[in-house]
């Protein structure tokens, strides 16, 4: 030993930030058993609350398991093989029907037990680690954290644990769960011709896109004009309020106006207003009849009998239904942008003018840069908004004016009111899903690509 | 210079009043019509011919088809526990986006994106088949916690708004309120939170305008419930062909009540836009 004794080197490193494969390589017999035999290790050292925990959701699964998850994931395969019939009752003379699969519940028990398996799986991850976490704190003398340790570490360096777990079961079961859902609807025959219970629906593969992409199909002929519609509206949509917004928060900000609280008054009242009210009364505002096209033959503008079809001429649809979304939008935007304007730090602007900078360059060198590095994902998040703007096209053209040349589609008609017609009115789920699909790879490419290359993505601390 | 800016202030001004006649003159058309006295829907002129308040009056006496004082209370219900569990839900998360760092935070983020980019009612009918599964569409009650439950399940990926807010306010303060003893949960309760008012007051009204405009959710969920409705798909009911020509001036009153609650609630939280957090953050 001697003088030159080895200090004891402090130990940062926990055993709880082990990958699962260290903890499995390097773990010893009841570690690597706590992979199996959930919470073992954990009970075998004094922490029996938390072994429990583990050990109570083994237990859960495997009983929902054996009791209903196996016969489920062979439905799921088949998508259910009994059909259902009609078989002659003689006691009462009359055709009764016979309980057949349910191909939708199928799929979706099927799709439950996946997602139930997953977690389960992860569970059993988390209890090996937690296992290798004791058994590495045992073996260097380090205290044990009992329960209350636990929870106590839930303010502190788990505080994330603590604040996501609730949002994210959220976040699986009203999302996650029910688009794989869909998205596996489109590899099937879901369609108006095959409704359960009545009939089987069946994996049919990628049948469903390429019938939406063959040339000359009434599909491929709506898909593509309904598809550019959709992108030159969310562009125009997006960019106009956003800029707008912006220049009325900024007038209304300026120094030399007065009763700032009045004028945000008078645009947030049109915010206040539920949205389908407001959608709803334009629409009866510009509607053949409506005041508009009144007003308009009562100035002469117009002939006494005549009106500006609005909502009836494809091309008229489309300009009103922009102007009446800038009308929406940029209260909005205006609301937004005002809390950021009023968050950039003051000593920005006195460092400027201290410096001699003119208004016209304090805008372009601080106050756009700020809100720009603030903004963009809410401005991708809005791009993405409108795309899937459902409310505005529904309630005020509902799509219309129809077409003859498109298949179960008006010429207003976003992919997603599209998408809604398809399954709502035409029962054709398997290609709304199929649009569905194709909406998000659209989006995917577009706003992946534009997000990661913003300042706020790349460097989150570059105004802390 | 003093002229000039005179003149600037004016146009300033004058062109606001412009733009808040157009942004007001919608509003002020629906005030007109729900006092109209004519029932029927479209008419040839503008200003009504008589003015009454029956429409208000009938609208409140309710009936079992159209009974408006149960969709109004059935609404505010639904939107007060979705309000509160969706805005925890966003703070939560944001808070944890912007100033925490673990392990998997990037691939969070990336999800959330990518989830977002999917239309949101593609999975409406799985959620529909989900509740139905879970037993959730026995009875109208428990249709209504359905109802909470879509609206404020998904919430925590509404983030970026709150985020972008969090990521605004240094640092330095929180690291201050570190080396002072707190815990990161003391800090975010008693530091972070209360400087935060513009955006918890965003959080609040983004998630409590969404029972009152959403009428495809509530429409799938209740079906044909009429007395757990809520007042999107109440006053859509009076605009029905069967109802539209007696309801059409009482869909208007309808439109008046509903956002004179909300209204007021903004004029309240208007102050917290103003106040702001800079005079908080400052010092």
């Amino acid at each position: 030993m001697g003088i030159f004794k080895k200090k004891e080197e402090p130990v940062y490193y926990k055993g709880s930030d082990a990958s699962v494969r260290q903890a499995f390589k390097n773990g010893d017999a009841v570690t690597k058993l706590s992979f199996v035999i959930f919470g073992l290790g954990n009970i075998l050292n004094k922490q029996i609350v938390r072994g429990l925990i583990f050990l109570a959701m083994e237990i859960g699964y495997l009983a929902y398991l054996f009791g209903f998850g196996i016969g489920a994931i062979g439905d799921f395969i088949t998508l259910g093989t009994l059909e259902q019939g009609q078989v002659y009752n003689e006691a009462l003379g009359i055709y009764e029907y016979s309980t057949g699969d349910n191909s939708m519940l199928c799929l979706l028990y099927g799709v439950i037990t996946l997602f139930l398996t997953a977690a389960i799986i992860f569970i059993g991850c988390m209890s090996g680690k937690s296992a290798y976490a004791t058994q590495f704190r045992k073996e260097h003398k380090q205290h044990i954290p009992t329960f209350r340790d636990d929870l106590r570490s839930l303010k502190e360096e788990n505080l994330h644990a603590f604040f996501l777990t609730l949002p994210i079961i959220g976040i699986v079961v009203f999302t996650i769960v029910p688009l794989v859902f869909m998205i596996l609807i489109a590899f099937t025959s879901y369609d108006h011709e095959h409704q359960p219970p009545g009939n089987l629906f069946d994996w049919v593969g990628l049948q469903n896109f390429s019938s939406m992409f063959s040339q000359g199909s009434k599909l491929a002929a709506t898909f593509w004009p309904v598809l550019s519609w959709t992108l030159i509206w969310a562009v125009l949509a997006t960019s106009t309020c956003y800029i707008l917004g912006l220049l009325l928060a900024l007038l209304i900000n300026r120094k030399g106006t007065r009763c700032k609280g009045f004028w945000r008054f008078m645009f947030v009242l049109s915010v206040a207003v539920p949205q389908f009210v407001t959608l709803l009364s334009m629409r009866t505002i510009f509607n053949a009849n409506g005041p508009v096209n009144v007003m308009l033959r009562e100035l002469g503008i117009i002939g006494a009998t005549s009106s500006i079809p609005f909502f009836t001429d494809p091309l008229y649809a489309k300009i009103t239904i922009i102007c009446i979304n800038i009308w929406i939008g940029v209260p909005f935007t205006m609301l937004s942008t005002t809390g950021i304007l009023q968050n950039i730090p003051a000593e920005l602007y006195e460092a400027a003018k201290i410096d001699g900078a003119s208004a016209p360059t304090i805008f372009r060198k601080i106050t756009l840069p700020y809100m720009v590095f603030i903004m963009t994902p809410n401005l991708i998040t809005s791009f993405t908004g409108n795309i899937n703007n459902f409310n505005v096209i529904f309630l005020l053209s509902g799509g219309g004016p129809d077409s003859l040349d498109y298949y179960y589609a008006g010429k207003t008609d976003l992919l997603v009111t599209w998408l809604y017609r398809l399954t709502i009115t035409q029962k054709d789920y398997n290609l709304g899903a199929v649009i569905g699909i194709l909406v998000f790879i659209i989006l995917a490419t577009v706003s992946l690509l534009t997000y990661r290359h913003t300042g706020s993505y790349k460097d989150e601390g570059a105004f802390q | 210079m003093k002229t000039k800016r005179f003149i600037t202030n004016t146009a300033c001004h004058i062109l606001l009043a412009i733009l808040s006649f157009i942004w007001v003159l919608p509003i002020f058309y629906v005030v007109l019509t729900s006092f109209r006295k004519e029932g029927g829907s479209y008419k040839s002129y503008i200003w009504p011919r008589g003015y009454t308040l029956d429409n208000y009056v009938n609208l409140f006496a309710g009936n079992s088809n159209v009974n408006f004082p149960r969709w109004f209370a059935n609404t505010l219900v639904i939107a007060i526990f979705s309000t509160l569990i969706s805005a925890f839900f966003v703070l939560c998360v944001s808070y944890v986006m912007s100033r925490l760092r673990f392990k998997m935070r990037k691939t969070f983020l990336n999800i959330a994106l990518i989830l977002g980019m999917f239309p949101g009612f593609m999975s409406m009918i799985a959620v529909y088949y989900i509740l139905k599964g879970l037993g959730f569409l026995e009875t109208g009650v428990l249709k209504q916690v359905a109802l909470v439950l879509v609206y404020s399940g998904g919430a925590g990926l509404g983030f970026y708004m709150a985020k972008g807010f969090f990521d605004t306010i240094p640092k330095s303060i929180d690291e201050a309120a570190y080396i002072d003893g707190a815990t990161k949960w003391d800090t975010f309760i008693h530091v972070t939170l209360p400087m935060s008012k513009p955006i918890i007051t965003y959080t609040l009204l983004t998630s409590f305008m969404g029972p009152w405009v959403d009428y495809i959710f509530a429409k799938v969920i209740m079906g044909n419930d009429t007395q757990y409705y809520t007042i999107a798909i109440g006053l859509w009911t009076m605009l029905e062909k069967e109802y539209v020509e007696y309801y059409y001036t009482q869909f208007y009153a309808g439109c008046v009540v509903i956002s004179i609650p909300i209204s007021i609630l903004f004029l309240l939280t208007q102050k917290c836009y103003v106040e702001g957090v800079t005079g908080a953050v400052k010092g």
